[in-house]
């Protein structure tokens, strides 16, 4: 079943230059799928187009639809809030709000106006458990967040954007300054999301991206030029220029 | 012109050896100001010269009216300007767009910054005394030194806002929040030390200014502590004018003094706006 | 978890609406607080205008632009006002700069971090200063000093405001002056030192120049500063409005436009013609602070210009 639709998306920046061209691409539930390519192809573009984070941007979508469920994300009547809340967020630095480890997780609660405290206290071990993070902070959650080491801090980011249990968890190169055992911690974790949550990551690099694709999306300079398995893809790509990236050619 | 290395050194030396003491000559000068007054007010400084009425034509007695009118002054200017300022900065830094109409915007606070501190008064004068009929009162002489303090408190509290990493913002957004509830809970408690020391070097100025009260709300001399907003009041920097130039016969102990308090209350303002930032730098988590 | 992506009207939850309306207020006060700068600017300059035009009726253009101000028989020539305002800015202006230079390029060049932790937090406590105390030292210290130095009848001349405006002026120089030192890059010093420049040829021909917009700016505003001063040049120039005619008047008293207003705005009847000059001296002084404040602005604007262009 597909959890995402993008229909013939295309987006451009306010100064008229084209990010995104005529996007079509269907993201299967309960999946990990990567978006890859080299930089500058428009992959975190899309990412934030899904959550409309795009929003705070100067970008101006010029035609298309992302339909999550059905519905159409872009439609201007949407509570992008709401829709916030059902798609999480992890981005490429991890970036912990300057409040204690607990308050970083409850956070997203506090916004929505969620103060059941039973429900608050499970949903917070239940989510640095996700991340594999409960057995390190379970005895400090008190502790200024900033305290954390990067692998930890980006362990909380992901707890966080899980927080609320969204539908689709977006990560934008989430290992990116992350050392090798860090990265493999928050690999793993992901295997074991995508069976509740549908997952999109757009991975460092290309080995990351072979490593841990269910789906695989290359783009190159705002196309996307070709959709496949993750294994096969990365082994039998059918285009030239997939081809040529994968080895290492360019980016 | 070649010089050689030998030629060029001594250039330099000459050179840093009157910048270093051009410059050293002024911090000594600012601070044997302030010396100065310290020693010669300090001998004025009791019990009764703080907190008791003066009489005998100010000649004798204290200057209790001038430093509570002064601290109403500061309070009420505080109370209009530190709201409306903030909500200004807040509108520059978290929704202005960059267009034509924020551009207008920053000029009228560039020039705001820039009229004289007389014009000011003559504007509260015409709008605030007379228009609005307040009177020359502590409501008058507070609005004034309100729109006077205004550009500072924007510019010194948009600048902090602007120093919250925009990461905190996206971040806040991106787990459902609204951008009132990400400046609510994140932007404005990150800003805040550097909020409070502009309002404070803002108030600062507010407090020490003479100009914009003479004809909005500064009285020459009152018998009684004002009561009302509508009350005219003595205030420190007004009363140091009035007995160093007007009062013929005054003594010299007395206007020392005045200028001693005067210049405790600014310089304590100073100091503990200097203490907020420190202390704000140190804990700051970014 | 229930969401309704798209809410209908009917479907639209009541705790959803409310903070959308809370929002939307919030955002809307906050808007007019942003505009609050460009209402007070209007309503400044149509109150200056309101009182004060109606003085070119009532005082023919010939004797406003005479050099006799004497109110009470009615000569309201403003011109010895204006030229005290020029004559005290010009001293302080030759006097500030210099020094404000020098300081600012020690602070921001020269000075080890230890001096600078000390000199910048005391130059702050100079632009604190209340300018009534400056004024104060003024008569009390530095006038008898002028007086039996020039051996002059009068310490209370155009030559002690000029110095006391001058140190007014000083921190304004200084901070915003280091400020644009500061922000030359790194990378332009480094490679002057690369290439065999001393230190000081460096400061002297990269770092300077390459601030000189921002340098600009802050001698300008530091004009403005002067200009726009009150309570010091009221209590040291000794108040007569006399032409100054020559390099003498700098040891003669004088009298300030704004110090003008000042000492005679509390003594006039409100309508009168006197009270009309007093406002329309005001328009003047609002205009120059207009002029001084679009000029520094534009020399910031430029330099960003440039900068973007190099980058784009």
């Amino acid at each position: 079943m597909d959890k995402i639709v993008i229909e013939n998306f295309s987006l451009e920046y306010s100064d008229g230059t084209e990010s995104l061209r005529e996007i079509n691409l269907r993201i299967p539930a309960n999946q990990l799928t990567v978006l890859f390519g080299p930089a500058g192809g428009g992959k975190s573009t899309l990412l934030r187009s899904i959550n409309r984070l795009n929003d705070l941007a100067d970008v101006k979508v010029t035609q298309g639809k992302i339909l999550l469920d059905g519905v159409n994300v872009l439609d201007k009547k949407l509570d992008t809030n709401n829709l916030r809340r059902k798609v999480g967020m992890v981005f490429a630095r991890p970036v912990v709000l300057p409040f204690s480890i607990r308050r970083n997780l409850t956070y997203g609660f506090e916004l929505a106006g969620i103060r059941d405290a039973a429900l608050i206290e499970e949903s917070v071990e239940r989510s640095l458990g996700q991340a594999a993070l409960w057995e390190e902070v379970k005895d400090r959650l008190d502790d200024p967040a900033t305290a954390l080491s990067g692998g930890q801090q980006q362990r909380l980011c992901l707890a966080r954007s899980l927080i609320q249990q969204p539908d689709v968890i977006l990560l934008d190169e989430p290992t990116s300054g992350l050392d090798p055992i860090s990265t493999l911690k928050v690999e793993n974790s992901l295997q074991e999301l995508k069976k509740d949550y549908t997952i999109v990551l757009v991975p460092h690099s290309v080995q990351q991206a072979a490593r841990i694709a269910d789906l695989a999306a290359f783009f190159l300079q705002g196309e996307l030029i070709e959709v496949g398995i993750g294994a096969e893809l990365f082994t039998k790509p059918t285009k030239s220029r997939t081809q040529r990236y994968i080895e290492g050619r360019y980016g | 012109m070649k010089l050689s290395s030998k030629q060029r050194m001594l250039v330099q030396n000459l050179a840093f050896a009157a910048m270093s003491l051009i410059a050293s000559l002024t911090v000594i000068f600012i601070v044997l100001i302030v010396v100065y007054i310290v020693s010669m007010g300090a001998g004025a400084i009791s019990f009764e010269f703080i907190f008791s009425m003066p009489y005998d034509g100010m000649r004798s007695g204290g200057i209790l009216p001038a430093i509570i009118g002064t601290f109403y002054l500061t309070l009420g200017t505080a109370a209009l300007a530190v709201p409306l300022g903030l909500g200004a900065a807040i509108f520059l830094s978290e929704y202005a767009p960059d267009n034509q109409m924020t551009r207008i915007i920053r000029i009228a606070i560039t020039n705001l910054s820039g009229i004289p501190s007389v014009v000011y008064g003559l504007f509260g004068l015409g709008l605030f005394v007379l228009f609005l009929q307040l009177g020359t009162s502590i409501l008058a002489a507070s609005m004034t030194l309100a729109i006077m303090t205004l550009p500072v408190i924007i510019s010194t509290a948009e600048e902090a806002l602007r120093t919250v990493p925009q990461s905190f913002r996206v971040v806040s957004i991106s787990l459902g929040g609204t951008r009132w509830q990400t400046i609510r809970k994140i932007v404005l408690p990150e800003a805040m030390p550097g909020i409070l020391t502009g309002v404070i070097l803002g108030l600062e100025r507010a407090a020490g200014e003479t100009a914009p009260i003479m004809f909005t709300g500064a009285a020459f001399f009152l018998p009684q502590l004002p009561t009302s907003l509508t009350d005219a009041t003595m205030a420190l920097p007004y009363h140091l004018f009035v007995i160093s130039t007007q009062v013929p016969g005054m003594p010299i102990q007395i206007q020392f003094g005045t200028a001693l308090v005067l210049l405790v209350f600014v310089l304590g303002m100073n100091l503990i706006a200097s203490i907020i930032r420190s202390r704000a730098r140190a804990k700051r988590q970014w | 978890m229930d969401t309704h992506l798209i809410p209908g009207p009917k479907k639209r939850n009541a705790k959803a609406a409310f903070s959308q309306v809370v929002e939307t207020l919030i955002s809307a006060v906050i808007k007019a607080m942003g505009y609050s700068a460009v209402v007070f600017v209007i309503m400044i300059f149509y109150f200056l205008m309101s009182e004060g035009l109606a003085a070119v009726g009532e005082v023919p253009l010939n004797v406003l632009f005479s050099a006799r101000w004497y109110p009470i028989e009615g000569y309201y020539g403003i011109l010895p006002l204006i030229s005290g305002s020029l004559l005290v800015t010009i001293g302080a202006t030759l006097f500030a700069v210099p020094i404000g230079l020098a300081t600012a390029i020690f602070v921001a060049e020269i000075a080890p971090r230890w001096m600078r932790e000390i000199f910048k937090p005391v130059i702050e406590i100079l632009a604190g200063l209340p300018s009534v105390v400056l004024g104060f030292i003024g008569i009390i210290a530095l006038a008898p000093q002028l007086r039996q130095l020039f051996n002059l009848p009068t310490g209370l001349t155009a030559l002690a405001g000029s110095i006391l405006l001058g140190i007014i002026a000083i921190p304004t120089i200084v901070s915003i002056a280091e400020d644009a030192l500061d922000g030359v890059p790194r990378s332009y010093r480094d490679a002057a030192l690369a290439i065999g420049a001393t230190k000081w040829q460096t400061i002297w021909r990269v770092t300077l120049p390459a601030a000189r917009s921002g340098v600009l700016t802050a001698v300008m505003l530091g004009i403005g500063r002067a200009i726009g001063e009150t309570m010091t040049v009221m209590m040291v120039t000794g108040n007569a409005p006399i032409v100054a005619t020559g390099l003498g008047a700098i040891f003669m008293p004088t009298r300030t436009m704004t110090a003008t207003i000042a000492a005679e705005m509390g003594e006039v009847a409100n309508g009168s013609v006197h009270y009309h000059v007093l406002f329309l001296i005001g328009i003047i002084l609002f205009l120059i602070s207009l002029a001084v404040n679009i000029i520094a602005s534009a020399m910031v604007f430029r330099v960003k210009k440039r900068a973007e262009r190099i980058l784009s």
